[in-house]
């Protein structure tokens, strides 16, 4: 808690230093900082070969027909007019940012619910256990569970008997083969994946917070409503700006869950961009289309996360 | 922090914490509850008989612990183990090193050209796994390397570079640079300094960055599916995806052998949880 208190008190202190002292700069002589590379090479090379190259790549194969043994055959922008112009993988798009529901927005707004509703409470005891339980669903693997939850969405599974235990019998059903609710209930497990991270990061946030603030929102006859508007949110705009922008790459670019949950079934219900390159590129041999996919969910990625810095980021 | 304030807080505002509590208390348990449903109902199913089929989550009258063993010789755990236990040490001390020594190169040493490079690290930060993987296949596999450990381990050490980096960065710009300057004057040069004080110093950080690549590696799915066809030189993760291929239908067989799956990230955070919670929410605020 304390070191995350005191990080930005820090961060600026060094910063500074690192920027009033041309010292440094003057006293080495020039080879010598070149010299420095070699320290910073290995990163370099490994960096270049595993993840540069492979991007480079990609853009490549994106502009060709290929099935990765025979020769290649350039097809110019066809793959992408076929990813933006097919329903099956233009619909793999909207899926993904459907899950954005699911895996930002509602453990978000739970998140900052549970955070402002804690705030006072300072039990020792049931917060290291808290935060235990809730830091559970990000240590196991997504894979992992997302057999847990195929098991709970199952027709015996734990959601149905719930149900059927409150008089909803009529409701229940096999989630997971239903296609309507199919994407609702992969995306519900992207919930559970995120809620808790969100709630921690939002409650060390909210930690940080001037109590001042609230004291001052109190007097003026702030309601609780009015405080959570005027002093919470505000103060706790980076860490939401954290939680956003890591739970919206993990909905853009999920893969594990909805792997080993549907493989993207029933039909195409669930089917998201990564499942779809996997597929694309390792069952049916279509490198070209695979890479242009990936080329296209990288692009909006990037289009979605970058803005999102900007805004959380300015205080 | 918040506490000061409340111990000489007057009656009424400790009345509203009062009323505030209660709320409080019951969503943060309702919270703490929806964690561990999911794997309370795996772990109910995994010790019911074999051969039947589980309903919900019922504690059964008679659990069969035994499920368990042959769950784990069935999924060939103690292969996993030692395959996972591999490729963690072949990346991670890899990471570990290879970051530190770049993000000493980018601060301390100030190379030319560092900011660019920075940046170009900071851009792999967001990229998707699923943009490197095609072309990442076919590379491997030009090396040789398809199918091993080997290749898996170079793989995830380029990938896990931009956060690693950028997290030992951060480190660096918190050490006061009269540090180096002191031992520049001393003689020593900068792979003395950097082995004598900056890695020393570096400790903390470094500890948490090597407990999330070991969680991010044990966890690696996309890449350890892709890269290696042998289930058995795979993460555990990644032989999760042959196991629930092959025992799909046996619902207590299957639960079993997840719970067996996850449960070496399940006990080695609860054997360091403190650390991992510091490192996870730190990691999380600093990616």
């Amino acid at each position: 808690m304390s070191t995350v208190t005191s990080r930005p008190a820090r961060f600026n202190r060094s910063e500074a230093t690192a920027h009033t002292s041309g010292k440094r700069r003057r006293r080495f002589p020039a080879n010598r900082r070149w010299a420095g590379w070699l320290f910073a090479l290995p990163a370099l090379a490994m960096y270049l070969t595993f993840v540069v190259r492979p991007v480079f790549s990609s853009v490549q194969y994106s502009f060709y027909d290929w099935n990765g043994i025979g020769t290649a055959r350039w097809v110019g922008v066809d793959n992408y007019v076929h990813v933006l112009s097919d329903p099956t993988l233009l619909s793999t798009l909207w899926h993904a940012f459907f899950l954005i529901i699911f895996f930002t927005i509602i453990p978000v707004a739970v998140g900052l619910v549970v955070a402002a509703v804690m705030r006072d409470i300072q039990s020792k005891l049931f917060g290291g256990l808290a935060r235990t339980l809730l830091f559970l669903p990000q240590i196991i693997p997504g894979a992992a569970s997302a057999v847990a939850w195929t098991w709970m969405y199952s027709q015996d599974g734990l959601v149905n008997q719930f149900l059927r235990a409150i008089g909803l019998g009529d409701f229940s059903r096999a989630w997971l083969g239903d296609f309507t609710f199919a994407l609702p209930a992969v995306g519900f497990i992207g919930t559970w994946l995120s809620v808790g991270l969100c709630t921690l990061l939002l409650m060390a946030g909210i930690g940080k917070i001037d109590p001042s603030l609230y004291e001052a929102a109190r007097m003026d006859g702030a309601s609780w409503l009015a405080q959570f508007r005027n002093v919470t949110l505000p103060g706790l705009r980076q860490e939401i700006g954290v939680c956003v922008t890591i739970t919206v790459i993990a909905a853009l670019a999920s893969f594990d869950v909805v792997f080993i949950a549907t493989q993207g079934g029933p039909g195409q219900a669930t089917m998201v961009p990564g499942v779809k390159v996997y597929e694309l590129a390792f069952v049916e041999n279509r490198l070209g289309l695979a890479s242009a996919l990936a080329i296209v969910l990288t692009v909006l990625v990037l289009a979605v996360v970058g803005p999102l810095q900007r805004v959380f980021r300015q205080r | 922090m918040s506490t000061a304030p409340t111990l000489t807080q007057p009656k009424r505002s400790r009345m509203t914490l009062r009323r505030i509590n209660l709320p409080g208390t019951i969503l943060i348990l309702a919270s703490m509850l929806f964690s561990v449903i999911p794997l309370l109902s795996m772990l109910s199913a995994a010790l019911q008989p074999q051969g039947t089929i589980p309903q919900g989550l019922s504690w059964p009258a008679d659990p069969q612990w035994h499920n368990f063993i042959d769950a784990w010789n069935l999924a060939n755990i103690t292969t996993l183990l030692g395959s996972s236990v591999l490729i963690v040490l072949g990346v991670v001390p890899a990471v570990m090193l290879i970051s530190t020594m770049a993000a000493y190169a980018l601060v301390v040493l100030k190379i030319p050209l560092g900011k660019l490079f920075f940046l170009l690290l900071l851009v792999g930060l967001t990229l998707p796994f699923e943009v490197t993987i095609v072309p990442l296949y076919q590379q491997l596999q030009d090396m040789g390397l398809l199918n091993s450990r080997v290749g898996l381990c170079l793989a995830l050490v380029g990938l896990n570079m931009p956060f690693a980096v950028y997290w030992m960065r951060a480190h660096f710009l918190t050490v006061p640079e009269e540090l180096s300057e002191a031992a520049g004057m001393d003689g020593a040069g900068p792979l003395r300094a950097f082995r004598l004080i900056h890695v020393p110093l570096a400790g903390p950080a470094l500890a948490s960055l090597g407990l999330l690549t070991f969680l991010s590696t044990w966890n690696q799915f996309l890449l350890a599916i892709v890269l290696v066809d042998d289930p058995d030189k795979r993460t555990m993760a990644g032989a999760l995806q042959s196991f629930v291929g092959k025992y799909s239908t046996d619902l207590v067989l299957l639960n079993a052998g997840s719970v067996l799956l996850m449960a070496p990230t399940i006990i080695v955070f609860l054997i360091l949880q403190r650390h991992f919670v510091k490192a996870l929410l730190q990691g999380a605020t600093k990616g």
